[in-house]
């Protein structure tokens, strides 16, 4: 039992941390945290930039441009990359469908699609919600029909994430309404996002953004070899990818950094004769959050440092659910230092900073992050279920 | 980093695991509880003969010679059977202390004593009236020739109701905090016993001019109980952990077993998602455990770490606590079935070296000294 980081570990630290901060430009990283907003050239750029040193995919095979890391390097990777406050390459591409179809796709499917999305090429997004299928994402009604070397897909997809610059989606459809258990009809298909019959509607969202789309396929015609794998097998990949996504989302790096921007900016608020920062009912939620978020990160190194021989750990579910709470907490503390300055949003030449504008807006986009990838409640279910067998 | 147990401290586990298991269940431990000792001679013996009790002391002291991780290991399992030895309070502590500061010949004279379980000690330290952490004490030392003498009152001393010799702290008369050996029966000794809410046993000490032995060299000692305090924070988070574990699990089986409107209580979402939120309190809890034995265990005596994985605990315990009686329903109040007492020793945990809202207040005092918290930097 140790708590160190052996020498190389602590070397491919300082390797990591060197690239994020000095490849990456302080702008860039700037906007990234928080201090001003990501746009879709930033993000493509971001993740160009990490595929060029061959850093983009590292956890993909390494003939498609993985690397064959310990899963505490792999940890460092992200914790870093998140410490720097460097856009997270596209999860859609790199954590989703990337792994599936080198998993699962055939010779020409690889072929085709990887380079092309571990460079962001493509643009991804997730097909898989339906208005109907929510949490209970199997009952999903999208069918795609077979019709000689295509196949005819019809239904709607929603709360499809950035589908507004996306140029493919990966859906989960139905190719056998007959089968006996609803997971076992569903099929994974790739479809070009341009092919006639398809129409993204943005959904504006409680914090003024557009983040989400409802995806409509009217009689879209996708030609056979998109399939992944085989048909009526797609419940399979599906579960293969949300279990990568899930464990991709505790960010307590991402949470930190937060934090520690809503301590620095503490000490510019007055509060009485001293600053917010030295008020005692202020530090003591402060140093429970922070106590909060040493505890998710020592269970996240414990379940890197236990995961060595690859399997996924059903305490992805609690990084998740905690994940999420702290990434909550951590945009509430935020939004709360900034206190009346974050009322005004979107305006220039007043005082009130704009991250400060920008806290509210991201507390109620934060609202999203115990819904998404199964919600906080799902993640309770599959605790008490496979964990403690209730 | 390696969060895992190696094959001899899985061996410790296991041997202890299995002593306890021989030695209690609900009604023996209640049973032992209601004893004037309320703890098991015999039980004792096993854990001597086990070499339990000399555990953490030098070889040379006639100890063990282990470490921090086999002291958790032994918390754990005596929390998981809620077993009332004064293992922590009447060995543990006064023993570090020993080692720690005493002489040769007081190492000589008390350790292999304490490790063969014929003598008892207890460390004689918090005053009335006081939070955790202690600034200064209000127990004075006074010089007379070549001896000295101790004055002040002490409360409460865990397991000071069994102890042979105690281990007072008191300011010198130069200022700093000293430590003295002092018989238990002496003159100038008035020691008052009870027991505590969750069964175990202590005692107040009211010393008026007692005769007293300076342990070690003398002069100011505060880095010394720092020290016993940051490794006994950590050994009572590790019996928590045991506790919250037992505690989740008793409840778990209570949901699978009892049926109310014809079937378990299982299938009532309700109560499953708040067992989910014990489990997810507890393996936060047991990270932050861990962290605090793996750090002494490499050689940091960090009072910060501690005071955050006592908060950690605490927080845990309160909510798996309140948990675990409320959703066993009725029969989780009753004193036979087991729930309540664990329930009452993680209460009288968490107010023992400091609350969660003390570890808080030191805690939050330090925020504006960095700009996060990272577990290696």
């Amino acid at each position: 039992m140790n708590l160190e980081l052996t020498t190389e570990e602590v070397a491919f630290r300082e390797e990591m941390r060197k690239f994020f901060t000095t490849e990456f430009s302080p702008e860039l990283r700037a906007r990234a945290a928080g201090f001003g907003k990501l746009t879709r050239e930033d993000i493509v750029a971001g993740q160009q930039i990490l595929n060029a040193h061959g850093l983009a995919v590292p956890h993909w095979p390494v003939e498609w441009g993985g690397k064959d890391w310990t899963p505490v390097q792999r940890h460092i990777y992200s914790e870093e990359m998140q410490l720097a406050s460097v856009p997270n390459p596209l999860p859609f591409n790199v954590s989703m469908v990337g792994p599936v179809i080198a998993a699962f796709g055939s010779q020409e499917q690889k072929e085709k699609f990887l380079p092309a999305t571990a460079n962001a090429d493509i643009w991804w997004c997730q097909g898989f919600s339906e208005p109907e299928a929510g949490s209970d994402l199997a009952s999903l009604k999208t069918a795609a029909v077979r019709d000689g070397a295509d196949y005819i897909v019809n239904g709607q997809k929603t709360w499809t994430t950035l589908a507004q610059h996306a140029e493919w989606i990966f859906c989960l459809v139905r190719t056998d309404a007959s089968a006996q258990k609803r997971q076992a009809g569903i099929s994974f298909l790739l479809i070009d996002l341009a092919t006639p019959g398809i129409t993204v509607r943005p959904i504006k969202l409680i914090d003024g953004s557009v983040e989400v789309n409802e995806v409509f396929f009217d009689n879209v015609r996708v030609p056979a070899e998109n399939l992944v794998g085989e048909e009526n097998k797609g419940w399979d990949y599906a579960k293969f990818l949300l279990g990568n996504e899930r464990t991709g989302v505790t960010r307590v790096g991402f949470s930190k950094t937060l934090v520690a921007t809503a301590k620095e900016k503490a000490r510019e608020v007055r509060v009485g004769t001293g600053t917010l920062l030295d008020d005692p009912l202020f530090a003591a939620r402060l140093a429970e959050l922070e106590n909060d978020l040493l505890a998710l990160d020592l269970t996240q190194l414990r379940v890197v440092a236990s995961s060595a021989d690859g399997k996924p750990n059903p305490a992805s579910s609690l990084l998740k659910l905690r994940g999420s709470e702290l990434q909550q907490a951590a945009t509430e503390l935020l939004m709360d230092v900034a206190g009346p300055d974050s009322l005004p949003v979107n305006t220039v030449e007043i005082d009130s900073p704009e991250w400060a504008q920008q806290a509210a807006p991201r507390y109620l986009n934060y609202r999203k992050v115990s819904i998404y990838s199964g919600s906080s409640e799902v993640q309770r279910s599959i605790i008490a279920s496979s964990i403690l067998g209730l | 980093m390696n969060f895992e147990l190696d094959d001899e401290q899985t061996m410790l586990r296991d041997t202890t695991r299995e002593l306890l298991n021989r030695s209690y269940d609900a009604e023996k431990r209640n049973a032992t509880s209601a004893t004037d000792e309320g703890w098991n001679a015999s039980v004792w013996k096993q854990f001597a003969e086990l070499g339990l009790l000399g555990l953490p002391f030098a070889e040379a002291d006639g100890g063990m010679g282990a470490g921090p991780v086999e002291t958790m290991v032994v918390m754990t399992e005596l929390g998981r059977a809620l077993a009332p030895e004064p293992y922590l309070g009447g060995v543990l502590i006064p023993g570090g202390l020993i080692a720690a500061v005493g002489s040769a010949d007081q190492r000589a004279r008390l350790l292999p004593a304490l490790s063969d379980g014929t003598t008892l000690s207890a460390f004689a330290h918090t005053e009335p009236g006081t939070r955790w952490p202690v600034a200064t004490v209000t127990t004075n030392a006074s010089q007379e020739g070549s001896g000295w003498t101790i004055t002040g009152v002490k409360n409460p001393v865990l397991q000071g109701d069994s102890a042979h010799v105690v281990i007072v702290s008191a300011t010198l008369p130069g200022g700093g905090t000293g430590l003295f050996l002092v018989d238990a029966e002496g003159s100038g000794v008035t020691r008052s016993t009870y027991a505590t809410h969750d069964g175990r046993r202590g005692a107040q000490f009211t010393f008026t001019d007692a005769a007293a032995e300076q342990l070690g060299e003398g002069g100011d000692v505060t880095e010394a109980i720092v020290e016993a305090e940051v490794r006994a924070q950590a050994a009572l988070c590790a019996e928590a952990i045991g506790i919250m574990t037992e505690a989740l699990r008793l409840t778990t089986e209570y949901l699978k077993q009892r049926k109310q409107f014809g079937v378990p209580l299982a299938k009532f979402q309700t109560l499953t998602h708040r067992a989910a939120d014990m489990y997810v309190a507890l393996e936060l809890a047991s990270s932050m455990s861990l962290y605090a034995t793996m750090a002494i265990a490499d050689g940091v005596i960090d009072p910060t770490i501690a005071s955050r994985a006592k908060l950690s605990v605490g927080r845990a315990a309160h909510q798996i606590g309140q948990e675990a009686i409320q959703m066993h329903g009725g029969i989780g109040m009753t004193a036979e079935y087991p729930v309540g007492h664990y329930v009452s020793r993680l209460v009288a945990i968490e107010h023992t070296l400091g609350a969660s809202d003390d570890h808080l207040r030191v805690l939050a005092a330090g925020v504006s000294n960095y700009s996060m918290v990272n577990v290696t930097e």
